[in-house]
């Protein structure tokens, strides 16, 4: 019966998501409430945008941009929420200690947290964004290619957090799981979602633009408002988001080698 | 103290050490786990066992000392090991909402299991889970977790199954036919189990050798007969009871 190791297996990976999507199946409120809170901001802000557009000629200019920002910001906000939230159900079901004896590598943990993380947000997100066009006659998909790199972006950007906030959680306990709900709220001011960097104070400003977001949302505004698609703050994302991302994978696994260390895969608490 | 160490051993450990801070949980231990047989690991509570399991499942980093499964370095080669081996816990447990067959298919899946359908339904039978398999984890019985749990420690046929405490919580009639069901297992298939357990009868019954473990050392080791006879007792439990209290036969205590 025994299968000979494979350093790299989409089978093991395959095994983590099915078991996420056995859970999502069996609970319709964790599907509820990924679509439930982007589709709450999304109505929010477009009744902000109904009153703004006959109060504002920034918003006149360009009705969509408020609308935009929010269900972009909410694509990293989820996409971080996604891998925390998902790592964290197996430390609720105090489920770690087996997973860790068979033989998963926590690589291919992580590509599985990144796997869920893209599902849920294409839920929440994509759910929020189809109910804009009815309900405000916006369609976010007419920002057309762009919104692909502006969503990678961002959801990598997401991954990057989300993956330090689950080391950070298994390395402190479910004491410190509130880290997964506020860490992202703590860069949201920098990140020049609703107001351009220039709004910033000069010595913040050198901060917002290390921030992968800040770019995205650039680039989101010169594409509504001017209609064209500044490469250079797509180039400047993407490079940012490789440092990003490497840096919440090598958290990710640091932490999880001082989990090894400290016999935390077995005694899962606060 | 150590159980003498030779080609035989499917786990040789040598001057293992875990330290947490300034507690020293397990205190440069060594021993070895023949092939074939059942080995108990025993001791009071903080005594080193789980502790010593987790280091033997790589899910702890062994302060100093060194590990080795079939013949290989289990901190180096961890993952091709892990396939050859499995684990059970009544205090680890598996994804509540999940059913029994949808556990054991994501398990089946993380040991790459050929035919994972027929091998579930194949352990559903010998373990009796078959009307359990569409019910939720988190509706079961603690002897039908454990039932569960030993399924899926078995799913990959291991050819070594380290268990803690595998029918603690259990009435004596499931914790029985958890019993005869791994006494079987190994007859079939030859396979090699380390226990962790406070039950003496159940160690006396399955044990060919117990490790006797003390504020995180091996204090004495042996047959369940030559510990008994070597500190003059009736049963393990009473043995049990003698080390935890520290009162060592002459040979031992020297």
């Amino acid at each position: 019966m025994t299968t000979p190791d494979i350093k790299f297996s989409p089978r093991r990976i395959g095994a983590i998501v099915l078991r996420h999507l056995y859970l999502m199946r069996s609970s319709w409120p964790r599907v509820l409430e990924m679509i439930y809170w982007p589709t709450v901001q999304m109505v929010l802000w477009g009744f902000i945008t109904l009153f703004l557009k006959g109060n504002s000629s920034y918003v006149a200019q360009a009705s969509g941009i408020l609308l935009s920002a929010v269900l972009l910001w909410d694509v990293l906000f989820r996409g971080q929420l996604g891998i925390a939230l998902v790592f964290m159900e197996e430390m609720w079901s105090r489920n770690l200690g087996h997973l860790f004896v068979s033989p998963l590598r926590p690589y291919e943990m992580v590509i599985s947290l990144i796997l869920m993380s893209l599902i849920r947000t294409l839920i929440g997100i994509g759910g929020a964004a189809l109910v804009a066009i009815p309900l405000f006659h916006y369609n976010m998909f007419d920002l057309g290619l762009p919104l692909i790199a502006f969503f990678l972006n961002l959801i990598i950007m997401g991954w990057a957090i989300g993956l330090t906030v689950a080391g950070i959680v298994l390395r402190y306990g479910l004491g410190a799981e509130s880290v997964a709900w506020v860490a992202v709220f703590a860069i949201q001011p920098l990140c020049a979602i609703y107001y351009p960097v220039a709004t910033l104070p000069g010595w913040l400003q050198p901060i917002a633009w290390s921030l992968p977001a800040s770019h995205v949302f650039e680039g989101m505004r010169e594409l509504l408002l001017q209609h064209t698609f500044n490469t250079t703050h797509l180039y400047w994302a993407m490079a940012l988001n490789v440092i990003y991302l490497t840096a919440g994978i090598a958290a990710f696994l640091a932490y999880f080698r001082a989990a090894r260390q400290r016999g935390l895969l077995l005694q899962i608490g606060e | 103290m150590s159980l003498s160490i030779n080609e035989n051993s499917v786990i040789e450990v040598h001057q293992l050490h875990k330290n947490f801070d300034q507690v020293n949980a397990v205190n440069g231990v060594s021993f070895s786990v023949q092939r074939g047989v059942t080995t108990a690991l025993l001791g009071g509570n903080g005594a080193g066992k789980t502790t010593i399991i987790a280091m033997l499942l790589g899910l702890l980093l062994p302060s100093a000392g060194r590990i080795t499964i079939f013949g290989e370095d289990m901190l180096q080669n961890r993952y091709r090991l892990l396939h050859r081996m499995n684990f059970s816990s009544p205090y680890v447990d598996l994804p509540q909402r999940l059913t029994v067959r949808q556990n054991l298919t994501v398990y089946g899946h993380l040991y790459r299991l050929p035919n994972l359908g027929e091998r579930i339904r194949q352990l559903a039978v010998d373990l009796n889970l078959t009307e359990l398999l569409d019910r939720r984890y988190g509706k079961l019985s603690a002897g039908q977790k454990t039932r569960v749990s030993l399924a899926k420690s078995l799913l990959n046929e291991p050819e070594l199954l380290l268990l803690d405490e595998p029918t603690a919580s259990l009435d004596p009639d499931t914790a029985d036919a958890i019993r005869s069901h791994l006494e079987q297992y190994q007859q079939r298939t030859g396979a090699s189990i380390l226990l962790a357990s406070h039950n003496m009868a159940e160690v006396e019954r399955m044990s060919a050798n117990i490790i006797m473990l003390r504020q995180g050392l091996v204090v004495d080791t042996g047959s369940p007969t030559e510990l008994i006879t070597r500190y003059q007792r009736n049963s393990m439990e009473e043995v049990f009871i003698a080390i935890a209290r520290n009162h060592l036969p002459l040979t031992v205590a020297t």
